[in-house]
């Protein structure tokens, strides 16, 4: 069974992926988009990893991906025609593929530690990420939220475009 | 013995099934209650007290002609009210109906009164409502018309600002409780006090985001009638109509079922033999009727309301939802957190 | 000159809407049980007024006898054009044949009359009435052009004052024993 829905999430997320890309149609683009973090969740799920699985989709269809198909509908952005290829984008696509195949490789013939599991049953993964973002890192993800603020000032600043 | 694996259907059987009978009978208790306030009779043709009209309802969606307008986007079109109806019906699968039932013949332990007990059961909620907001963008945009399309685009803003509101207004909840499984919540509130009373903030800053969410008057800015003819659901017909219909039913049901979960003590009394886990099936299903009375209490208190209040302004809403309740729930989240830790202390 | 309109200061309370929309609330909760004002249609009618103009039909003398002439007067004064009678003679040896037409059919579309009441107004004979039917329906156009007969029907009985059936070979009406006419100015 878990080999089954494995295998199901992953080639679904596979084939999502592929439409993406291949779609010409931006809003089925990011449709497909959204699908794929589904299916994503979905191995979380598969890990008991359910708060990562329940934020994931909170976070990244529920809300990111929303506001990417609210400004696509808004600016009514036209199918892609098709292009050429141009040389320097297939050379850097290849080069980019290449070396993510490479590191892959590296990583996956290293022999695997089996992942620490831990906590009550069904735990759903909430300690194992909250505990050591606020005990052990607490400082980089403050400062991350500082980033993430400053960020956000920015953008205001930005749209506002009189400033009193 | 029962199989496991078929107790559990039975139980995701019975759950839909009861809901979608309560969505129906909210849709007539909608007329009858609103045609009471405006000194009305409301219907009463089909059936004693037009008790049967859903089902003359439901027929009527089943036969009407399924207009499919040439110039729609025809698979997100015939998409978008599925989408939109689904959300409402797999999140009730956290929300804990009872206790447990006690039914030695066809199971050792009791059956626990929910679906799925999940350790985040209120992020699930959240994660998934959160998609239902495709539906209407997806029929919004699909129905390629202007009014749908503005429907469709303040939906899907005002959604998102409240699923904001929504998910800070329930975090001093889970302080307090320190679970954010459901069933624990319940249990919580049957030991010590129902969370309407100890975080009453909260619990309302939840109630009205949940208006929002659920695209209620006086929130009902998507579908405005007076302004955008229907909003997103314009150019629906036919039983695709009736899944937006279901769907926002649907939604306002799981509703009532959080706010009676979360701050009013979901299946529990204040009082033996309510509120604690159920040992026998009588009090397990007397706990089950209890959450649904709730529930119900609710659903009226949302159809109260829509017949009262007028419909907010645009601008008014968001105003109310990012400068109002967000900072009210930051500061809840800040106060409750100083509290219990000076009570813990 | 300009008004200005002196805004009511309002306290933080008012300002968060709350008193009002618990106000409200409770107004419309004291609605519930009130009394109700539906009228429940089909059993019961509402109430007319006097001069309620419903549909146009045709009447019958006490004695039976339809009181139209086929003047085609209503024909030709009807706005929509709604009516369209077929006028015939009557037979010389009836013995009330000192009325010479009577209408073979009469038809009115009531889907085109629009319940103006002119041919009421304008008949001589007083054969034309607007009775107060509201509820016209039918499943087809055909249904709802109402014949002579189903005109009639609808129509009944209108005590009458007009005697022209009487007149050839009655008595003169100066004679003793004549019946009394009334609706004085129409010619017999
Ligand atoms: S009521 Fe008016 S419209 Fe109707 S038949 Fe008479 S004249 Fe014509
Ligand atoms: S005006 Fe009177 S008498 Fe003349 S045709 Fe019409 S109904 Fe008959």
């Amino acid at each position: 069974m878990y080999d089954i829905l494995f295998w199901f999430f992953s080639i679904a997320m596979l084939v999502c992926g592929l439409l993406v890309i291949a779609n010409r149609n931006p809003v089925a683009s990011a449709l497909f988009l959204v699908l794929l973090f589904v299916f994503l969740a979905g191995l979380f799920v598969l890990l008991e990893a359910f708060f990562i699985a329940a934020i994931q989709v909170l976070v990244y269809a529920g809300a990111i991906m929303v506001l990417f198909l609210f400004v696509i509908m808004l600016l009514d952005i036209k199918a892609s025609e098709r292009r050429k290829f141009r040389a320097l984008g297939v050379v850097g696509g290849i080069a980019v593929a290449v070396a993510f195949v490479w590191e892959l490789v590296i990583i996956l013939t290293r022999p695997l530690k089996p992942l620490a599991t831990g906590g009550d049953e069904l735990s759903g993964g909430l300690e194992q990420v909250v505990k050591p973002l606020f005990a052990n890192y607490m400082l980089p993800f403050e400062v991350t939220a500082l980033l993430l603020l400053v960020a956000m000032i920015g953008v205001v600043l930005l749209s506002k475009r009189e400033l009193k | 013995m029962i199989p496991l694996l078929l107790i559990h259907l039975i139980k995701i059987a019975c759950v839909i099934g009861v809901m979608l009978g309560i969505v129906a009978y909210t849709v007539l208790a909608e007329r009858k209650i609103c045609a009471w306030m405006q000194d009305r009779i409301g219907p009463n043709r089909v059936g004693p007290f037009g008790l049967l009209q859903p089902v003359a309802d439901g027929l009527k969606f089943i036969f009407k002609e399924d207009v499919l307008p040439h110039h729609v986007n025809k698979v997100y079109f015939t998409l978008a009210p599925m989408i939109a109806m689904i959300p409402a019906l797999i999140t009730i699968a956290v929300v804990p109906w009872g206790s447990q039932l006690v039914i030695p013949s066809v199971s050792h332990d009791p059956i626990p009164g929910v679906i799925a007990n999940l350790n985040v059961g209120i992020l699930f909620v959240f994660a998934i409502s959160s998609l239902g907001v495709y539906g209407i963008v997806l029929a919004g945009w699909s129905s390629n018309s202007k009014y749908p399309f503005l429907g469709g685009i303040r939906s899907s803003a005002q959604m998102i600002s409240y699923e904001v509101c929504l998910g800070l207004s329930v975090v001093p909840v889970f302080m307090q409780v320190g679970s954010l499984n459901l069933m624990k919540v319940v249990e919580y509130q049957a030991q010590h006090t129902w969370l309407g009373f100890t975080q009453p903030l909260s619990c309302f800053i939840f109630l009205v985001s949940a208006f929002a969410e659920t695209n209620r008057l006086p929130f009902d800015l998507p579908e405005a009638e007076q302004e955008l003819v229907g909003g997103y659901h314009t150019e629906y017909s036919s039983m695709k109509f009736a899944m937006f219909f279901l769907g926002e039913y649907a939604a306002m049901f799981m509703a009532s079922a959080l706010m009676a979960t979360l701050f009013f003590g979901g299946w529990s009394l204040p009082f033996a033999p309510f509120n604690a886990p159920a040992q026998t099936l009588t009090v397990g299903l007397i706990h089950i009727g209890i959450f649904l009375a709730k529930v119900c209490g609710f659903l009226f208190f949302f159809i109260w309301v829509r017949w009262t209040i007028p419909r907010f302004r645009y601008d008014q809403l968001m105003t109310l939802g990012w400068k109002i309740f967000i900072p009210l729930t930051l500061l809840n989240i800040l106060i409750s957190g100083v509290v219990l830790a000076v009570i813990t202390k | 000159m300009t008004m200005q309109v002196e805004r009511p200061k309002l306290t933080i309370w008012e300002r968060t809407y709350l008193p009002q929309i618990l106000h409200g609330l409770w107004l419309t909760l004291k609605h519930i049980p009130q009394r109700k004002f539906t009228r429940q249609y089909p059993e019961e009618k509402p109430p007319l007024h006097g001069a309620y103009r419903g549909a146009p039909t045709l009447v019958k003398d006490p004695e039976g006898r339809v009181k139209c002439v086929s003047c085609q007067l209503c024909e030709f004064v009807c706005p929509p054009k709604a009516i369209r009678i077929t006028p015939r003679a009557r037979p010389e040896d009836v013995p009330d044949a000192n009325v010479e037409k009577e209408p073979e059919d009469f038809v009115i579309d009531m889907l085109r009359c629009i319940y103006c009441g002119y041919c009421e107004e304008v008949c001589p004979e007083e054969a034309i009435f607007l009775k107060q039917d509201f509820a016209i329906a039918g499943y087809t156009r055909e249904e709802l052009r109402f014949h002579k007969e189903k005109l009639l029907e609808l129509g009944g009985v209108q005590p009458d004052s007009i005697w022209k059936w009487k007149f050839k070979g009655a008595p003169p009406l100066d004679a003793p024993g004549a019946p009394k006419r009334e609706g004085a100015g129409r010619k017999g």
